[in-house]
């Protein structure tokens, strides 16, 4: 318990001083995970309004589909591209395992699914007539389509937050094809989990407060947002 | 050559049909209203006319283009219309971008924008509103974003369904105006649904009456409400005294109609053995105590049965072998003693007897009827 009260102690001690390794660690986790977020919404806020706009054979099986990756296991997606990126996977010559990059790749696949599950259910939410309406007054389909995306921009906004905070919490990913590399692809999760198992546990306090800290932001965000 | 025309145009909708076989055709500059009851198929028109939906077969010109043509073509027609929907909804922008957005679509930016939103929001009276989230307004001054947003495009149609209908007696009267200001000042081509007639009759120059799925009549509202074609339209358009019978005579056009023992005589060239209805407006019922002598052909002994001030005139019912409304001033009403139970006399001339089809028309896949 002493051990505990110590470490917290230290934890903050940690944070109150802006600790050069902690920041650096807590700064690479925010890059890392908003990259994710962001690349990933760039390719998902469209690709689900295809969906939801388009009618084709198959729409409902994919839609269930999608819903089920909701939590596929980070480290299914950890060895599914450590498979592809590895030096004798078909994307080895890239030279990205163990780069920041390959975990960005990796949450990417991670919140996509949610992502799209999130935004299809957002449009879905828009009533029916706004796009007869936007029609009427002379819209093309693909700005019909930009009138739902706006209409529908809380929800998908919470959408994109829920999926960084899915990318910031994971540690499957980061730890498999990211490595885990001292002030290179050393993230929140995966210092933790390292420093947790070498006894040093005022550090992982630190880094677990900090996490908790950013969920709690994300959170009072989104609640700001649903709000509205 | 008609701003609109629709040619043999039919909807179907899960094996039932909700348009059957409109032919109508609408004139550049035309206020046209479009009147039936609730469920005739008025939207469903409206969303054809509008482009929004295709029709199961038929055809729809737009100033002589067809507009089956493409998609791009009916996304040109398209945008030279604006339709204002029967519960029209907001963006959840603030009401300037609300007028502003479809005009972004059309590319037209900057001050010239600005000015022109400005002007649109003193036009409908919403100056007071700009900024203010369009979500966050009233039935009517919603209804008056919709209208504004339309007429923003200066669209060469505007349509506009139950524009009133959904709105408390004030804002439908304010709605109302707004609308005839806009038929007096932009001069645009309006097509109009409506389900009270009265208001069509106020607005429109031209009104079609659509009920089932059939455009059974057209004309100044005057005309439809004077001759309805049929017993349906009659009593959709409040034609009260409807009495249906059989002509068993007819000469130079004086026909009898028999009708529950009694023979109205009127003006037709409906022949013998037709079932025809005699239609008879309220006002032209003359009441009287006593046996008069008048040129009114048609002459009725009778019993009041209910009695009834409206304003300032009194609505009285009278059972004469069918039953007849008649309408007197008030004034009148007293002076003759009126009362439940007592005998009367009434008389109407056959010049005031509109004789009309009892039975619905039905139509036929190939018929054409162009209104």
């Amino acid at each position: 318990m002493i051990e505990l009260w110590n470490g917290l102690l230290k934890a903050v001690e940690l944070i109150v001083t802006l600790d050069p390794e902690v920041m650096e660690i807590a700064g690479r986790s925010l890059r890392i995970s908003v990259t994710s977020a962001i690349l990933a919404s760039l390719i998902c806020v469209p690709l689900a309004s295809i969906i939801h706009f388009r009618q084709f054979r198959g729409k409902r099986f994919l839609i269930n589909l999608i819903q089920t990756f909701y939590s596929v296991p980070t480290v299914a997606i950890g060895l599914f591209v450590f498979v592809f990126i590895s030096r004798a996977g078909p994307l080895g010559w890239l030279g990205l395992l163990f780069s920041p990059a390959a975990i960005v790749i990796g949450q990417m696949l991670l919140v996509t699914p949610i992502l799209l599950g999130l935004v299809i259910s957002a449009l879905r939410g828009v009533d029916i007539t706004l796009i007869d309406t936007a029609r009427s007054l002379g819209a093309s389909s693909f700005q019909t389509t930009l009138v739902v995306l706006r209409e529908a921009r809380f929800a998908v906004m919470v959408a994109i937050i829920m999926a960084f905070g899915r990318a910031i919490s994971e540690v499957g990913i980061s730890l498999m094809i990211g490595g885990n590399i001292r002030g290179y692809t050393r993230v929140i999760t995966t210092a933790i989990s390292l420093e947790t198992s070498k006894g040093d546990l005022e550090l992982s306090i630190a880094l677990g407060i900090i996490l908790i800290s950013i969920a709690l932001v994300v959170n009072i965000v989104l609640n700001r947002i649903q709000q509205r | 050559m008609a701003l609109i025309e629709t040619i043999d145009m039919w909807q179907r909708r899960d094996g039932r049909d909700i348009l059957r076989n409109i032919n109508l055709r609408i004139e550049r500059g035309e206020v046209f209203a479009l009147i039936g009851p609730t469920g005739a198929g008025k939207t469903t028109l409206l969303r054809l006319i509008d482009l929004l939906d295709e029709p199961t077969s038929g055809k729809i010109y737009f100033n002589g283009v067809d507009t089956a043509e493409s998609p791009a073509v009916r996304l040109g027609v398209r945008r030279r219309m604006a339709f204002v929907l029967q519960k029209p909804v907001v963006f959840n922008l603030s009401v300037y971008d609300n007028i502003a957005y479809a005009l972004r679509w059309r590319g037209m930016r900057g001050s010239k924008l600005r000015e022109k939103v400005e002007h649109i929001i003193d036009v409908v009276g919403l100056s007071d509103y700009h900024g203010r989230n369009a979500r966050n307004l009233s039935g009517g001054e919603v209804q008056r974003v919709a209208i504004a947003r339309a007429i923003a495009l200066e669209p060469e149609v505007l349509l506009l369904d139950e524009p009133t209908a959904n709105l408390d007696p004030l804002s439908a009267a304010r709605i109302e105006e707004l609308i005839s200001s806009i038929i007096r000042q932009y001069a645009t081509t309006i097509i109009m649904a409506t389900h009270d007639l009265l208001q069509g009759q106020r607005l429109a120059d031209r009104v079609g009456v659509l009920m089932d799925g059939e455009l059974l009549q057209a004309g100044s509202a005057r005309d439809v409400f004077a001759s309805p074609r049929n017993k349906e339209v009659a009593e959709f358009v409040g034609v009260e005294n409807i009495i249906d019978g059989v002509i068993t005579s007819s000469e130079d056009k004086i026909v009898t109609i028999e009708s529950q023992g009694r023979s109205i005589e009127a003006i037709s060239d409906y022949l013998i053995g037709e079932k025809v209805c005699a239609c008879i407006r309220p006002e032209d019922i003359t009441l009287s105590l006593t046996r008069i002598s008048s040129s009114a052909r048609n002459f009725f002994e009778g019993e009041i049965t209910w009695l009834v001030d409206v304003g300032p005139l009194t609505r009285v019912e009278i059972q004469c072998g069918f039953p007849l409304v008649a309408l007197v001033t008030k004034r009148s009403a007293e002076e003759m003693k009126l009362a439940r139970g007592q005998s009367i006399f009434v008389s109407f001339k056959a010049t005031a007897v509109h004789v009309t089809k009892l039975q619905k028309h039905k139509i036929k896949n190939m018929e054409r009827r162009i209104i």
